[in-house]
């Protein structure tokens, strides 16, 4: 018997009795969403960490004003600034032999325009340094060079993002754009980095941090209005690092034994590793869940084979008499099953789709990530499922003597 | 394959010209055991059909008829002795090889019908079909043919529970013979029909014999075993009576059936050409 027809015949049977093929579908529908929803929390984890590096750069710490409070909680609006440019040449001075590179990252979000286009988007004011800590290069122009990161000079690097929409059929690097109505010139055009957890990785643009002071920033210019980005020789240096700055912070500041920090130290790799732990904990609740729920699913795809097989006793008996082999009624009941459990297949990937959405969007805060081998992943498990617990049933019905089932009374 | 005949898989074995019996049974045996309880439903039966026969098996009930009936149709095997099917002995085959015989060799009509419900007409007499792997375009023509050959072109979508008992029989027997297979067996056709429609039937099937297939018919009834050239009685699981007769014809109760006025035709032709 050709596939095609097996495949037909075990839909017409299933929708025979559409209420029983879809409740005995839920179980199979629960699990493999959970798979899915698995699925997509760990990519998600992995790419939300990757982005905390691309956004950031790897080895990397970030120092700036305020007290100890989480990560992601607000240090801005609120509170006190406390460090200085003077804590920043400190830190550059190589009293702690694991930094390697530090930058300022003052950002602040501002109009900028073109002759030919008008774009809201974050102004960064850094150092040259930043480029390398950030690993990010030029496709058209270049960056600013050490002593132009250091001066007070008028000159911006765009995100792609912007130059797309400031100068959509022109070459950048030489024009002028104008940042807060003051005229720049455009030195070059970085190379995209697409989406992060922030949004567009390319909605920027750069300028060097003194005239980001003069230019853009409101009050004193004794202190870093923003953060200090400090690259590390290696990673296995955080915990050192971290102990050096505050102690050399402190120093700086003044503070007494008792007082508490007056600025923090915050380690992005630790605050992806925390995400990667909490995927880690939903992932197992999740894997539970789909184990569970696939056993019970697959035990109800077998009961109601057997059932199946059951009521049409006589239906197998017909179909051996006119030459079914043992072989075309295991299949065809095999193909039922799996037929069954891949439709719960198809539907669990929606369900999946929804929870991963919701995980992504309600607990986790990240982009949706729904790879197009979670489709496999779908298939795959349902298929499984199908074939194992169907297999069973399959072969009981194969087993039948003909003349038995002929007779068979319903 | 050892007991693989090569000539067994010839596509026409109905053809009258070929070598030999198309069924031969030599002591053949049937016990049942349940239990302590042995029953021999068949004791020992030599059973020799040509050909193009029609034949009916007779016998009260519990005479072994049914047990018969389902070693001749490859549907039992029996405990003993040999039985020949088209030259090839199919007393020892596996489950598999029977029905690949079965779909081959043997369309089956039963006392109650046994079409699948909410299944139409056509497909009904296209499943066979599905097992000898036939595009769906080909079986769907040849399932068309065969309800015309029984006179049900324009019931194909019926199903079962839209056609009277006369109709779903016939169906029956268009699935019986959508294969080109060269025996019909009958278990007891008529015994769910009354008077008219057993008619009906029965001209089918002679109609069929006149068409060069051999119908084995299995009835207690000496009404239907009337309407076969040959009648061979078991009692007690043996053979206690062998005769040949001149047929009783059936037709003409089913004017302006195109079908039966057909096998009316060629059961009277048939008739005429061996008194
Ligand atoms: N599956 C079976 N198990 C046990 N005994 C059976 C079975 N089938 C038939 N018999 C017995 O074999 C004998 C012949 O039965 P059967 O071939 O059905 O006769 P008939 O069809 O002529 O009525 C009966 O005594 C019956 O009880
Ligand atoms: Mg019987």
């Amino acid at each position: 018997m050709n596939l095609l027809t097996t495949l037909r015949l075990a839909f017409r049977a299933l929708w025979r009795n559409k209420i029983r093929t879809f409740l005995t579908m839920l179980g199979i529908v629960f699990g493999i969403g959970a798979v899915i929803a698995m699925v997509a929390a760990g990519q998600g984890a992995q790419q939300s960490v990757k982005d905390v590096f691309d956004s950031l750069g790897t080895n990397v710490l970030s120092v700036e004003s305020g007290g100890a409070t989480s990560f992601g909680a607000s240090g801005g609006a609120g509170s006190r600034a406390s460090v200085t440019w003077k804590d920043f040449a400190a830190l550059q001075s190589g009293e702690i032999p694991t930094i390697r590179w530090v930058a300022p990252l003052l950002t602040t979000k501002s109009q900028v325009a073109s002759e030919q286009g008008n774009w809201n988007t974050s102004v960064t004011g850094t150092n040259a340094i930043w480029f390398q800590i950030r690993n990010w290069k030029t496709t058209q122009g270049d960056t600013f060079d050490q002593d132009t990161g250091e001066a007070s000079a008028k000159v911006v690097v765009l995100g792609s993002t912007v130059a797309t929409q400031l100068f959509p059929n022109a070459n950048p690097v030489g024009q002028a754009i104008r940042i807060a109505g003051q005229p720049y010139e455009v030195l070059g055009v970085l190379e995209s980095k697409g989406q992060g957890p922030m949004g567009d990785n390319d909605d920027i643009v750069v300028i060097p941090y003194k005239t980001y002071e003069q230019k853009l920033a409101k009050g004193l210019a004794k202190y870093v209005q923003g953060r200090v980005l400090v690259s590390m020789t290696d990673d296995e240096a955080a915990d050192s690092t971290i102990a050096g700055i505050t102690d050399l912070l402190r120093e700086q500041h003044q503070l007494k034994a008792t007082a508490d920090d007056d600025f923090r130290v915050r380690n992005p790799a630790e605050f992806a590793k925390g995400q990667q732990d909490s995927t880690k904990r939903i992932s197992w609740l999740l894997a539970i869940v789909a184990a569970v729920s696939l056993a019970v699913g697959g035990i109800g795809v077998m009961n109601i084979m057997l059932v199946s097989v059951i009521e049409r006793t006589r239906e197998i008996g017909i179909r051996m008499a006119v030459g079914a082999t043992p072989k075309d009624v295991m299949t065809q009941f095999l193909v039922e099953a799996l037929a069954l459990s891949a439709v719960g297949g198809v539907l669990g990937l929606g369900v999946g789709y929804l929870g991963a959405y919701g995980m992504a969007h309600w607990i986790f805060k990240w982009k949706m990530f729904f790879p197009a081998t979670t489709a496999a992943i779908a298939f795959g498990v349902s298929g499984g499922v199908g074939v194992l617990f169907g297999l069973y049933p399959a072969i009981r019905a194969s087993q039948l003597d003909p003349i038995t089932a002929l007779r068979y009374e319903s | 394959m050892a007991l693989v005949d090569p000539g067994a898989s010839l596509p026409s074995p109905r053809r009258a010209d070929r070598p030999g019996a198309l069924i031969e049974m030599r002591g053949i045996e049937r016990t049942y055991y349940m239990g302590d309880n042995v029953v021999r439903a068949l004791a020992g039966v030599d059973l020799t059909i040509e050909r193009g026969a029609s034949i009916a098996i007779m016998g009260q009930s519990g005479s072994g008829k049914s047990t018969m009936m389902n070693i001749l149709g490859c549907l039992d095997q029996p405990t003993k002795g040999t039985y020949a099917l088209d030259g090839r002995d199919v007393s020892r085959l596996s489950r598999a090889e029977l029905a690949s015989v079965r779909g081959r060799m043997i369309g089956f009509v039963f006392q109650s019908f046994n079409l699948l419900s909410r299944t139409t007409a056509l497909e009904n007499v296209e499943m066979p079909l599905l097992y000898q792997g036939l595009s769906s375009r080909v079986r769907r023509a040849r399932a068309e043919a065969a309800l015309e050959r029984v006179g049900l072109h324009n019931r194909g979508d019926h199903t079962p529970n839209q056609l009277s008992g006369g109709q779903q029989q016939r169906v029956a027997i268009a699935r019986a013979l959508v294969c080109e297979a060269p025996i019909i067996m009958a278990d007891e056709p008529t015994g769910n029909l009354d008077t008219r429609t057993s008619y009906e039937v029965m001209a089918i099937l002679q109609g069929l014999v006149a068409q060069g297939i051999t119908v084995v018919l299995v009835t207690h009834e000496p009404d239907i075993a009337a309407y076969a050239r040959r009648v061979v009685t078991l009692r007690d699981g043996l053979v206690t009576e062998d005769r040949t007769q001149t047929p009783v014809i059936a037709g003409g109760s089913m004017a302006g059936d195109a079908a039966a006025h057909a096998a009316e035709q060629a059961a009277a032709a048939a008739a005429g050409a061996h008194p």
